[in-house]
Formats: C-alpha cells, structure tokens, sequence
C-alpha cells in the first residue's frame, strides 16, 4: 500500500479546481494546495479574515504583519485583489458564494458529517475560529486527509465519535490512497491512487464503499 | 465645531468602568488596537468581558491585559494559538471564563448588534455541540441556530485614518472586526496612524462612517507596529 505524499495529495485537489472558482483552504495540509494552482489559470483564493485574490507568501524582507492569512502566516495580495471586512467574509462564506473549500479533517462519516475542530479531550482548550462556517456554506466542500489515523484507524467512518463541526456537508474526499465521493448512495470510490485494490481499499474502510470512476478521473 | 479626535491615548480610553463589555478589533495581532489596550492597561478598569476573534499573542497587547488580570470573561471564536499561553493559563487555572463562538457567528452576532436585529437564524454551527441547547427553526428546508445580538459598552479598533467627523479608512487586512464592531458599541474609540484634513478622505473609499466612531486618537507608528 504506497500513499501519497502530502504534496501528492495537494497536488492531486489542485488538478480538480477550475478557473475562475472561488476557494478558500483552510489552515494546515489544504493550504498547501495553492502551491500546485496551475499558475495560468485564474483562481481566486479568499482567506477569512478579508482578502480575495489571496497570493503566495511574500519575499524576504517584504513580510507586512498586516498582511496574513487566516493561519496569520505572511501573504500578498494579487493584483485585482481585494480587502473586506469580516462581515463581508463570512457573508461570502456563510452565503454561498465559494464555489470550494479545502479542509482538513479527523472524521468524516458515510453521509458527509465532518468532524474538524476538536477531539473531544478534557484538558483541551476549545477552538472553532471559521470551520464551522465554511463546513456548511461553501458550494462544495472538500476534505483533505490521511485515509488511516497513526494508529491505522480509518478517518472515513459510518459515524463521527469526535464533536461535529457540519452535519451532511462533506461532497468530496482526498485521502492519501483515494478519491471518494459523498454521495446519496453513499461514499462512492472514484479514484484509487498506485495500484491499490478497490477490495483491500474496502477492507480498511469500515463503511460500505461503491466504485463508480469518473470519466476525466479514469 | 465637532473633533473626535482626543489629544492622549488617556483621554481615548477614559470613562471605561469595571464590568464593562469592550470588543477590540484585531485577527490575531493584525489590527490589533496595542496602544489603546496599554492605557486600558494603565487605565486600570478590570473585571471586563472582552469580545476579540482571539485570545491574545505573546505577551503584548490583549495578552498583556489578560496577564493583567483584568479580563473577567472572553468571547471568542480561537484562543488556542501558539503563543497564546497566558491565556491558556488563566483558562487552566479557572480565572477567566470562555464564551466560544463560531467565527462567522461572531460576526453576525455583532452585524445584528450594530443594525439593530433582535437575533438571527444562522446555519453554522447546526447539529454540533456550539448549538447545544439553542433554539433551531427549519426554513426553506435548510436547518438554522438562534443566535443573540452581541454588543458592547465600548469598542476599541485600529484604523488607518479618520478625521475629526470620526470616518475612517483602514488598512490591508487589519481591518477584519474594525468595521463592525465600530457599529455595535456605545463609545468606538479608533486609534489610526493620522487623523486628516476633513474632506482628505475620498467619500467614496470610507469605509467606517463617522457615526460610529465617538473618539479617534493618532498614535505615532500605529502603522505595522503589530508584530
């Protein structure tokens, strides 16, 4: 069973966003994907905190703390890009007018709950920040994660034991080993990466998978 | 003739009394009112609810005033950062109380504040455990959370201009929560790097109207002075 790598990963989501979409990813491994955007292509990346036409961090020396992204890492803004409140942001959000985001995620379930923002520990310090509100107002939410946790348990589960951040918002899966779909018949496989079987897929997947690929993913 | 604009950073932050709710604009340190904060510091007023998207960074600016032991209870959608250990600190050790809120949620709870909204349904949030014990109402078949107004006795943001009349135009992304929150305060108290000319300004680029802002103070490098 060889997984991809992250960047793999990152670069495998970014071959399904279309120009002109509208995307926010969100913080950790999604944000890797904007490295792998094809650079001819027009994508308008948002970051929460009010920027449209997000671009790559900036050269040395050229950092302005009042220029971050939503992981408060230094960024540019494009030109034609564009600053907002967070009003305006969530609106956008909150609103429907992503046509994807990109999260990471510790659960999803067989009918698209996602479980993003806390694992539940006691001791923890709870923190939500904007998942909640891209997990169910983006037009398409797509998450990026490893398919098995360290301890070889599966991230894709019929329910999510951790605390739930969207119920029924999943659309689209990215594991290091696949490609799955939520969808009404369930999790459908579109998509197995080096040579893995769909039935050793299934085996380490405790929910009833189907196999139906794509055409532009055959 | 009407000025906003107080000479001292003292005279912006005076009449702040114990108990007060205060929002302070900033997305982590961006935007980030530092000089206000210090003479709330100095002021001295304590037993606070603070409403911030975060819960400090380092030691400076709202991590100073928690330090400070002034801060009663915070609202906030992320206080779990990196550098945010005098905060979790205090949470540890029960001496400040957390209202946690979605992010996008806050910011509607403060729109609904400033616009005059007696609450709002919201989808975010449905179904988890933030929602737990809310009202919910389904409409056009989609699931929504009741949430309340939330507003404040004072707000304290960071612009990059104003003028006398109060209106102000910000800068990059530091003005997150500024706009907003100037709308959903009793007293709004910006500090900018210049106050100008009235008539400076281009009306057609302001972006916080005069109306919201009852004082305005000019600190000397407000400018990228947040890291």
């Amino acid at each position: 069973m060889k997984k991809l790598t992250r960047d793999e990963m990152a670069k495998r989501v970014a071959r399904d966003i279309p120009e002109g979409a509208y995307v926010n990813l969100g913080i950790g491994l999604p944000t890797r994907i904007a490295n792998y955007l094809p650079a001819d292509k027009e994508i308008f990346l948002h970051s929460e905190n009010g920027l449209l036409g997000m671009g790559p961090k900036p050269a040395e020396g050229e950092e302005d703390p009042e220029l971050i992204n939503a992981g408060k890492e230094y960024v540019t803004l494009l030109t034609g890009g564009c600053f907002f409140h967070h009003g305006d942001s969530f609106a956008m959000m909150r609103g429907g007018h992503l046509d994807i985001c990109v999260l990471g995620a510790y659960q999803v379930s067989a009918s698209g709950d996602l479980a993003n923002w806390s694992t539940g520990a006691v001791d923890s310090i709870p923190a939500v920040g904007g998942a909640m509100d891209l997990a169910i107002g983006a037009r398409q939410v797509f998450v990026m994660m490893d398919h098995l946790t360290r301890d070889g348990e599966c991230k894709l589960v019929e329910n999510c034991s951790y605390p739930l951040t969207g119920i029924g918002c999943v659309s689209r899966i990215y594991t290091d080993l696949a490609v799955i779909d939520i969808t009404e018949k369930g999790p459908v496989v579109r998509e197995i990466f080096n040579g893995l079987s769909f039935e050793e897929l299934q085996r380490i997947t405790p929910v009833t998978l189907g196999f139906e690929q794509l055409a532009e993913s055959a | 003739m009407i000025n906003k604009s107080v000479a001292s950073l003292e005279e912006a932050v005076a009449g702040i009394f114990d108990g007060a709710t205060i929002m302070i604009g900033g997305f982590g340190t961006a935007g980030q009112p530092t000089y206000l904060i210090d003479a709330l510091i100095a002021q001295g007023a304590k037993n606070l609810t603070i409403i911030n998207n975060n819960a400090g960074n380092g030691e400076v600016g709202l991590a100073a005033l928690l330090k400070a032991g002034r801060v009663r209870k915070m609202v906030c959608s992320f206080p779990r950062q990196v550098d945010s250990q005098i905060f979790d600190d205090l949470y540890r050790r029960g001496e400040v109380e957390l209202e946690l809120v979605p992010q996008g949620n806050l910011a509607a709870r403060i729109q609904a504040a400033g616009s005059g909204l007696g609450a709002v349904f919201t989808p975010t949030g449905f179904g988890t455990p933030l929602a737990e014990g809310k009202e919910t109402r389904e409409i056009d078949g989609r699931h929504y959370v009741l949430e309340y107004p939330l507003k404040a006795d004072f707000a304290l943001i960071k612009a990059y201009e104003g003028d006398r009349w109060g209106n102000l135009v910000y800068r990059k992304a530091a003005r997150n929560f500024g706009p907003i929150m100037a709308t959903a305060a009793t007293v709004t108290i910006a500090e900018v790097s210049r106050v100008v000319p009235l008539g400076e300004l281009d009306p057609e680029h302001i972006v916080t109207p005069g109306i919201f802002v009852q004082r305005l103070v000019a600190v000397e490098a407000s400018l990228a002075q947040s890291a």
